[in-house]
Parts: structure tokens; C-alpha cells; sequence
């Protein structure tokens, strides 16, 4: 037998040590184990038995230890100590608490801002009694050169399939996200917004009715559900049941009336719901409506039964799938599933029926909040830890008195939750304020309004306590580590700046980050500056263009319409609008050669209104030739079609290879740019206009009275269409919005480092004060040893001025690279960064900081070291 | 008034204790008790009489050396305490008082 099994087994000492009392448990176990030595001669087994028996039966109710509900107690009778001498170090050290408190608050109130946004987002979609059960059908669309295009709709033909053949899906429905129509009642004609939606829209969707049949509203072809505040415009408060409306040829028939939509769903607010039986009706003649390949328009939703797994409903999407794309080589599809109420915040997809919020932007904002708060945690870690000196002494007097380790440590880190708990009520103040800036600029997005809930209270404290543990966690932790004697003893020659190059690298942090925000925000700035003053070689200035598209008014008569004002110099009709967002593309062939090319197409006054310059031939002449357009070109195109000098494609002849119309060459561009600078550009081409609707009217004005001319120009579109709202805006500003991006990052990080800067100056400013008035002795040494205030003011700014030049020689490449690799390579045309952008917003967090260290050390080095060693 | 008086278990324990003098601990006290009484005792019964004496401060408790056939813990000697004295000798006051009102009649034929 072994030496050291001889005693009973371990497992059997395990159960005693749990249940009996610390006090009880040596000497009994010490019993049990002499019994056992005893029964041990009869026999291993027997004795093992005979322990185990015993040491259940010692389970009485004095052997057994009580819990700790005490040890709790202890705390929550401390509780109001910590409370109470938390409150009198934050009174007593009026400076550091109040650089501790609005350092957190201004941080704390983007995290309060934050969470807000949060839980609005989450709240996306969570109304709908079904939502567990009810799926989104994406599509990823992949060509023949492998790019993905990640779509939110899908094609008609697959609902239908997974209707009718495959089993476990409830329901099917179908969406168009698409049916703004103008709409006649009687005298009244209006344009509504609207969405088509097939029948059973009302079984996924919890949209109230307040009139009409949910269940067989949307059942027939040419019938509508509208939203109240639409039903109101038509009829005020007649029931509008039965009603019928005129549009075109068609007459529908009014068949219920909805709530209006409330803005936390994925669908845009609709004003009417068509159903999707009128679709249907419309296309039937139309081969391409339900074909396998048009995903691009339609919207499906899968109601799933009970039991059938979203992993069921993939395979039967993945045989589809499979089985079709076996058929074609251009493109293959394949489908994923989204439930409902994860579709916002998405992964990003295209083709949303309404608002679409992506992760990926969360994540940024929350990366961003997150630096900004751990600045202002370092803010108090530094304070308090270079501040802990006066507190070893309180430190020592508890634990003698009998405070444990745990006990010290929690007071601490309580009275760091006070102080962020305080914090967090300015921060909700200072949140209430930024809050209407964040929703125009950041979420951009309609019928956001971040509200507040009463849950929100429980985020916004649970926050505070985080924020409270992760920043007293390290100053608690040095704190409650010290042994009472050694304190007791020599407190001054405690060993407590083991922290102190802790402390320089959170201060180079605090900088570090600051530097790069204003960086970001300066080179943002930049880039919008040079891509708005960018020259697109057209001219946008005093240009205004009307948005034609919604309406089906004679262009022509509006121009002469027009023509009338004095103000108005010119106008001329476009298709698109070269330098925003839309594109239109067109297949061209020059004798044996095809050439995809974009192009605007546009009447003979657009080139002259816009100033565009040739580097060979012209315009368009005002008259068309019958049968044959023309067309200018530009440099890319001469070079794909072989014209050495842009004089030999003049007059030559392409043919649109849509419709065969022939187009001859009039003109090369020179120095024409149709996209903003994001876009690469392909060849480009001004193609005269021949019968094809106008989108927009481009209008020279010269005024200096715009608002009143906006009026007239408003009068004389009622003059020619009465339904639709008049839409016009300067090309500037259009042109202008296509950098949008930019100039909200510019603001947002602005906003941001303003906020960085503040609060790691005031950290600056805290730790200069604690510096100097921790070195006044060693001050007052050297001036009486003869050291001039000049040098003083170096010896003790030389450390900071160290820690910021480290911070800058990390924060400028930091941001020169993210900028270079990451967000510049956007643009085609970008401005290369210099130091124009990467010194000046350092070189005013350098100088701040050095005014205030300087500030600090200079009343530090004038005292009269009379006053300071007088006492020694 | 059942905090003060003895009761018989508890009488013997503290006996014992006070008969053992300083080598009084738990397991002694058993072998004691069955040695001179001829009553056989769980551990378990002596051990709760033991801490209840203890908490009504009729013996105290101290911490010996550790030994190797208690896998190495300390054993827990007991001592009468003062109180403890106290309360055996009015226990046995009791008794005497209540014998000697006994007539030598009763037992006759006995002894």
C-alpha cells in the first residue's frame, strides 16, 4: 500500500470541507481521521465506508457553515462611510474633481448619445407578433468576372416557386418597393408615395387597420389601402371605402385604410399599399416579370411554420439555386435568408425598400465612442493615482482598524462609480443638447428621433458603472495592495510610482488620440474643399435644375414658359446630371467596333448653358437632322475607335446600338468630367435628343433676389403642371452633396477631437498642477541654489513637452497612413497630404498644452521659496 | 429552566473532561466514556454535546499540535471552565441534598 493513500479518500474530506464550518471543520475532520486509522485494520474498505458514513452524519445543523450574508452586511453598513468620505475627498479637491467629473461627462454624454441610438435600432422591426418566424429572401448576384453585387431584393419567380412547391412555408409575400402614382378623385389629383404588396401583407406585418378587411383588402388587381393621413388629404373625414381613384386609363377601388407608418421599420413610409394583384394584372404579357434573372425590383418575405428551421428554408433556396443556375453562364444567383428583425441594423445590402442602416457604420461610431471615453477614464486613472499619495494615510487607519483587501478596494472603486454616476447626469444634459446635431448630420435618416424610454434609465446606469469600474479599477487595485505598516511607518517613502510610466503612456494615449482626430478632421476637410472647388470642366454656378422626373408636363412649354422671366438666361433639358449620382449607360458601334459607353442625353441649349469646351469641332446645332442625332465625344472614345487626331472622328457616324438611331460625331470634349471624384470614369458622350423625356431642366439664372425668384420660377411651373410639388435646387448644392460623406466625417471628428482635446488638456492641466505642487520643495532647492525662472519653467515642462512629441510622432503617420490607404484611394482625384495637413491641428494641440503647463510651472517657479522652506 | 441544568449526557461529557484533565479531546473522551461508563457513544453525540457546552461556556477549547494519524490537523483539547465547575458541583449538590432526604428504608435489603 501506497504512503500516501493510506488516508480515507480525498473526495470524502471535499464534501466535509464544504458543508462544516471553518471553525469546526480541523477538529472534526481530525476526529474522523482517527477513527480511520483505527478501522483501518479491519479492513480498507470498511474503514472508507465507516468515514464516509460519519462524515454525513456530522452534517447537523451547528456543523454546518452559514452563509455570508454578514460578510455582505459589512458592506452595506460601510456603504454609507464610503458614501460619505467619497463626497468629502470629491469636496475637498474641488479642482480634480471637477476635471474629473466634466472630462467624464463630456465623454459619457456620445455613450448616453450612443446608446439611445442604440436601442432605437434595435427596435427596428421587434413590433411584429410573427417576426420569429418570418424571413427576408436576399439575393447575391455574381457575374462572369466574379463581382458580387449583395442585394436586398429578389426576383418574383422565387416566392412563387417556394409557394407552391415546397412544404413548411406558411406564407409567401411579395413586395414591390415602388408605386408612387398620381392619383385623381373627382377634382383632385395628388401624387402618393406607395408600395406594392401582395394579400397576405397584413398576416406578416402588425400594421393596424382602422378601416376595411385585413385579410382580403389586397386580394384583387386595381385596388388600394391607404395610410390615414393620405385618406385625409383626398377626403378629409368621409370614410374613403369604396371609393375610386383615376390614374391613367386605370381606376382603383379604395378597399381599407392603415395607421400611418411608424418610422422604426424597414419599409419607407408609404402613403398607400397597391396590391400586388395589380402588378401582376399589368405584366402579364411581359415575360421578364417572373423570370428567374429579375431580382432587381421585387421584395420576398417567407412566413415559416412552427417547426420548419430557417436552415430548411435555405437548403430548398440552395436547390433552386443550383438546379437554375446550370441553365445560364452569364450570372449565377444564389439566396440567403435575413429574419426580420435583424434586417436593421444590416449587413449592408443594396436595393432596401426603406432606410438602411449598416453594422459596419455602427461599429465605426462605437470604435470612435469607445477611444473617446477611455481618454476620459485615463483622465481619472492618472488623477487618482497620481493623487493617491493623500489617501495612503485613510488607507493605513483601515486596515488597521480591520479593513480586508476586498473592502478597501471596493470603496475605492465606489467612489469612482459616484463620481461617474454624477458625471452621467451632466452628460445627459450635455446629450440633450448634442442630440438634434447628431440626428441631422450623422444618422441622416427620416422619422429618426431618437425618443427616450424608461428602459434607457437601466442602459444609461448600467453604463455609468462600467465607465466608474474601468476607470477606478487601477488607482483602487495600488491603493488597497498597501500593507497598513508600511504605510504607517514612513508613508512619504512608499513605493507608489511603480505607476508612473503607466502614467505617461495613458497621457501619450489621451494625445495620441486627439492629434489623429483633428488630423482625420483636417485632411476630411481638405479633400471636401478641393473636391467641391474641383473644376469638372462645365459650368455649375447660377445653375438651377428643376426635377422633372416625377411629372409628365411638356418640356418645351415650360421652357417658353420660362423664357418669359427676365432673370432666366438660358435652360436646357438633361436626362441626368453629371457630377451627382446617377448614370445612364449606352452600347455604341463604329463599324466593326462596340463600345459601352455614359452618356447624357440632352437638347441643343445644354452645351452652350454649360460651357463645355471642345478640343475639336462643336456643339450640336440647334436644328436636328431627320433619322440622325448628334453626338460629342470625348478623347476616350476617339482613342477606342482608332481616331489618331480628335479632328478625324468629326463627322463620322456611330449607331446606337439599342435602337439603331445613327449618331454623328460634332465635337471632342476636352477636360470633361461626368462622376464625382469617387467614380472612375469611362468613355462619355453628349447625345442630342431624340424624343426621348427629359429628367431635369437645367436653368441659368442671374438674380439678386433668389427667393423671390424662386417664386416666379414656382409660378410658372403651376402655370404648366398643377399636381406635382415644384423640385429645384442649385447645381452647386448638388454637387456639393455628392461629398456629403465628407463633410460629416469632417464634423463628426471636429466634434470629436474637440472633445479628445478637451478632455486630455484638462488631464494635462490636472497632472501640471499635481506636478508642481508635489515638486515645490524641489523648486524652491534649486532657486535658491540660483536657477533662473526660465530654467525652472524647462525643468519642469521638459517631461510633458517629451510625452505630447511622442504622441505626435505616433499620431501623424497613424492618420497619414489610415488616410493614405484607407479613405483617400475613394477618389479618383485626391488631394496628397502635406504637412499643411498634418501640422497645424498638432501644432495647436502643442500650443494649448504648452500654455497650459507653462501656466502652471511658471506660478510654480515664482514663489518665493522663503514661504515654501520656511517650515522645514 | 432548562439552560442551567445539566442534563445527564452532558453531565458524564464533563465529567470526563475534568476527570481527563488536559489530554481532554473528542476522541479521548469516547474511549473515557465507554472505558469507565461501559457506554458505548457515537463521535457524533459527543462532538454536538461538546459545542454545546462550549457555547453555554461550561468548558473552553484550545488548539493542539498536529499528529499524524489525524492526517496531519490539530486536535481540540477541552478544559472545564469555571462556570463549568461551578455548575457540576451544584449538579452534584442536588443530588446529595436529594439523597440524604432519602430514608434508610427505601434501600433496604440492596446495599
Amino acid at each position: 500500500m501506497k504512503e500516501e493513500s493510506k488516508g480515507p479518500p480525498r473526495w470524502m474530506n471535499r464534501i466535509i470541507e464544504f458543508y462544516c464550518d471553518k471553525d469546526l471543520v480541523e477538529d472534526l475532520q481530525g476526529d474522523l481521521h482517527e477513527y480511520y486509522a483505527r478501522n483501518i485494520k479491519k479492513g480498507r474498505l470498511r474503514a472508507n465506508f465507516i468515514f464516509l458514513l460519519d462524515v454525513i452524519k456530522f452534517c447537523r445543523p451547528y456543523t454546518i457553515q452559514k452563509p455570508k450574508i454578514l460578510g455582505q452586511m459589512t458592506f452595506f453598513n460601510l456603504l454609507g462611510n464610503y458614501f460619505k468620505t467619497s463626497i468629502r475627498s470629491i469636496a475637498r479637491n474641488k479642482l480634480f474633481s471637477s476635471i474629473n467629473i466634466i472630462g467624464l461627462a463630456v465623454s459619457m454624454s456620445i455613450g448616453v448619445l450612443m446608446i439611445t441610438y442604440l436601442s432605437q435600432l434595435f427596435d427596428y422591426d421587434e413590433f411584429h407578433e410573427n417576426k420569429e418566424r418570418i424571413y427576408k429572401v436576399g439575393t447575391l448576384y455574381t457575374d462572369n468576372d466574379g463581382d458580387v453585387i449583395d442585394l436586398a431584393s429578389t426576383s418574383v419567380y422565387i416566392g412563387d416557386i417556394l409557394k407552391e412547391d415546397y412544404p413548411g412555408i406558411e406564407d409567401v409575400l411579395t413586395i414591390q418597393g415602388w408605386a408612387d402614382k398620381d392619383f385623381t378623385f373627382e377634382d383632385k389629383t395628388l401624387q402618393l408615395e406607395g408600395i406594392y404588396a401582395s394579400a397576405s401583407f397584413y398576416d406578416f406585418f402588425s400594421f393596424e387597420m382602422v378601416e376595411g378587411d385585413p385579410e382580403t383588402a389586397l386580394n384583387e388587381p386595381f385596388t388600394v389601402v391607404l395610410t390615414e393621413s393620405a385618406a385625409r388629404k383626398f377626403f378629409e373625414d368621409e370614410s374613403p371605402i369604396g371609393k375610386v381613384f383615376e390614374s391613367g386609363e386605370d381606376l382603383y377601388t379604395i378597399t381599407g385604410v392603415m395607421k400611418d407608418m411608424p418610422s422604426n421599420t424597414h419599409l419607407r413610409s408609404f402613403e398607400m399599399i397597391e396590391s400586388f394583384a395589380t402588378r401582376r394584372h399589368k405584366a402579364k404579357n411581359s415575360k421578364g416579370f417572373s423570370s428567374w434573372g429579375n431580382v432587381w425590383n421585387y421584395h420576398v418575405y417567407l412566413l415559416l411554420d412552427e417547426n420548419t428551421s430557417p436552415e430548411t428554408a435555405e437548403g430548398y433556396l440552395e436547390a433552386i439555386a443550383l438546379e437554375e443556375n446550370e441553365k445560364r453562364d452569364r450570372y449565377s444567383l444564389t439566396f440567403d435568408l435575413v429574419n426580420l428583425a435583424n434586417l436593421i441594423p444590416g449587413t449592408g445590402k443594396s436595393n432596401n425598400i426603406g432606410p438602411s442602416i449598416k453594422w459596419n457604420d455602427i461599429n465605426k461610431l462605437l470604435i470612435l465612442t469607445g477611444i473617446i471615453l477611455i481618454t476620459a477614464c485615463f483622465n481619472y486613472t492618472n488623477l487618482s493615482v497620481a493623487r493617491s499619495l493623500r489617501r495612503v494615510k485613510e488607507v493605513g487607519v483601515r486596515k488597521v482598524v480591520g479593513a480586508t483587501r476586498k473592502q478597501v478596494l471596493s470603496q475605492f472603486l465606489f467612489e469612482a462609480i459616484l463620481i461617474s454616476a454624477i458625471a452621467l447626469i451632466l452628460s445627459f444634459g450635455l446629450y440633450l443638447m448634442i442630440k438634434p446635431g447628431f440626428i441631422k448630420e450623422v444618422i441622416d435618416s427620416e422619422g429618426v428621433e431618437l425618443p427616450f424610454r424608461m428602459n434607457h434609465i437601466f442602459w444609461y446606469i448600467s453604463f455609468a458603472i462600467i465607465v466608474g469600474l474601468f476607470a477606478g479599477l487601477l488607482p483602487a487595485m495600488i491603493l488597497s495592495k498597501l500593507k497598513a505598516i508600511s504605510i504607517l511607518k514612513d508613508a512619504s517613502r512608499l513605493k507608489l510610482f511603480k505607476g508612473l510610466t503607466l502614467r505617461k503612456v495613458l497621457i501619450v494615449f489621451q494625445f495620441t488620440v486627439s492629434m489623429a482626430l483633428i488630423i482625420s478632421a483636417t485632411i476630411a476637410y481638405r479633400q471636401y474643399e478641393f473636391s467641391i472647388n474641383y473644376d469638372l470642366g462645365f459650368r455649375s454656378e447660377n445653375v438651377l435644375n428643376i426635377n422633372l422626373s416625377d411629372s409628365d408636363l411638356d418640356v418645351e412649354m415650360l421652357k417658353t414658359e420660362l423664357a418669359k422671366l427676365p432673370e432666366v438666361l438660358n435652360s436646357s433639358s438633361a436626362i441626368m446630371l453629371p457630377g451627382t449620382q446617377s448614370l445612364y449607360m449606352l452600347d455604341i458601334h463604329y463599324k466593326a467596333d462596340s463600345l459601352g459607353i455614359f452618356y447624357n442625353m440632352v437638347d441643343a441649349d445644354y452645351l452652350n448653358l454649360h460651357e463645355i469646351s471642345y478640343t475639336a469641332g462643336e456643339g450640336f446645332p440647334l436644328e436636328r437632322k431627320d433619322s440622325l442625332a448628334y453626338i460629342v465625344i470625348d478623347e476616350k472614345i476617339c482613342e477606342k475607335f482608332g481616331f489618331e487626331n480628335p479632328e478625324d472622328a468629326i463627322g463620322e457616324v456611330f449607331t446606337n446600338a439599342n435602337d439603331g438611331y445613327r449618331l454623328q460625331v460634332s465635337g471632342v470634349l476636352k477636360n470633361y468630367q461626368y462622376a464625382d471624384l469617387q467614380n472612375e470614369l469611362g468613355p462619355t458622350a453628349f447625345v442630342q435628343n431624340y424624343g426621348r423625356r427629359a429628367y431635369y431642366l437645367n436653368v441659368l439664372v442671374k438674380s439678386d433676389n433668389m427667393i423671390a425668384l424662386m417664386d416666379k420660377l414656382e409660378e410658372a411651373w403651376r402655370s404648366v403642371d398643377k399636381v406635382h410639388p415644384f423640385d429645384a435646387e442649385f447645381y452647386d448644392d448638388q454637387l456639393q452633396e455628392a461629398y456629403a460623406e465628407y463633410k460629416t466625417i469632417f464634423r463628426l471628428f471636429t466634434f470629436l477631437s474637440l472633445i479628445a482635446i478637451s478632455v486630455s488638456l484638462m488631464g494635462l492641466l490636472g497632472i501640471a498642477v499635481f506636478t508642481t505642487e508635489s515638486r515645490t520643495k524641489e523648486i524652491s532647492v534649486r532657486k535658491v541654489l540660483g536657477a533662473s525662472e526660465k530654467n525652472l519653467v524647462f525643468i519642469l515642462s521638459k517631461g510633458f513637452i517629451m510625452m505630447i512629441a511622442i504622441s505626435a510622432i505616433i499620431a501623424i503617420p497613424l492618420a497619414y497612413y489610415v488616410f493614405d490607404t484607407y479613405v483617400l484611394v475613394e477618389f479618383r482625384e485626391r488631394i496628397s497630404i502635406g504637412a499643411l495637413e498634418l501640422l497645424p491641428g498638432v501644432m495647436l494641440i502643442i500650443l494649448v498644452a504648452l500654455v497650459t503647463i507653462g501656466g502652471q510651472t511658471l506660478r510654480a517657479s515664482k514663489t518665493n521659496p522663503a514661504d515654501m522652506l520656511r517650515n522645514e | 429552566m432548562k439552560g442551567t441544568n445539566l442534563g445527564e449526557f452532558e453531565e458524564i461529557v464533563l465529567l470526563t473532561i475534568a476527570s481527563l484533565m488536559s489530554d481532554a479531546y473528542s476522541v479521548n473522551i469516547v474511549d473515557e466514556i465507554a472505558e469507565v461508563t461501559g457506554r458505548k457513544t457515537k463521535l457524533g453525540v459527543v462532538h454536538a454535546v461538546l459545542n454545546r457546552l462550549e457555547k453555554k461556556g461550561l468548558i473552553l477549547s484550545e488548539l493542539g499540535e498536529p499528529t499524524k494519524e489525524r492526517g496531519g490537523r490539530r486536535k481540540r483539547f477541552f478544559t472545564i471552565s469555571h462556570a463549568g465547575k461551578i455548575s457540576l458541583i451544584k449538579a452534584k449538590e442536588q443530588r446529595d441534598r436529594l439523597w440524604s432526604n432519602i430514608p434508610e428504608l427505601v434501600f433496604n435489603g440492596i446495599g
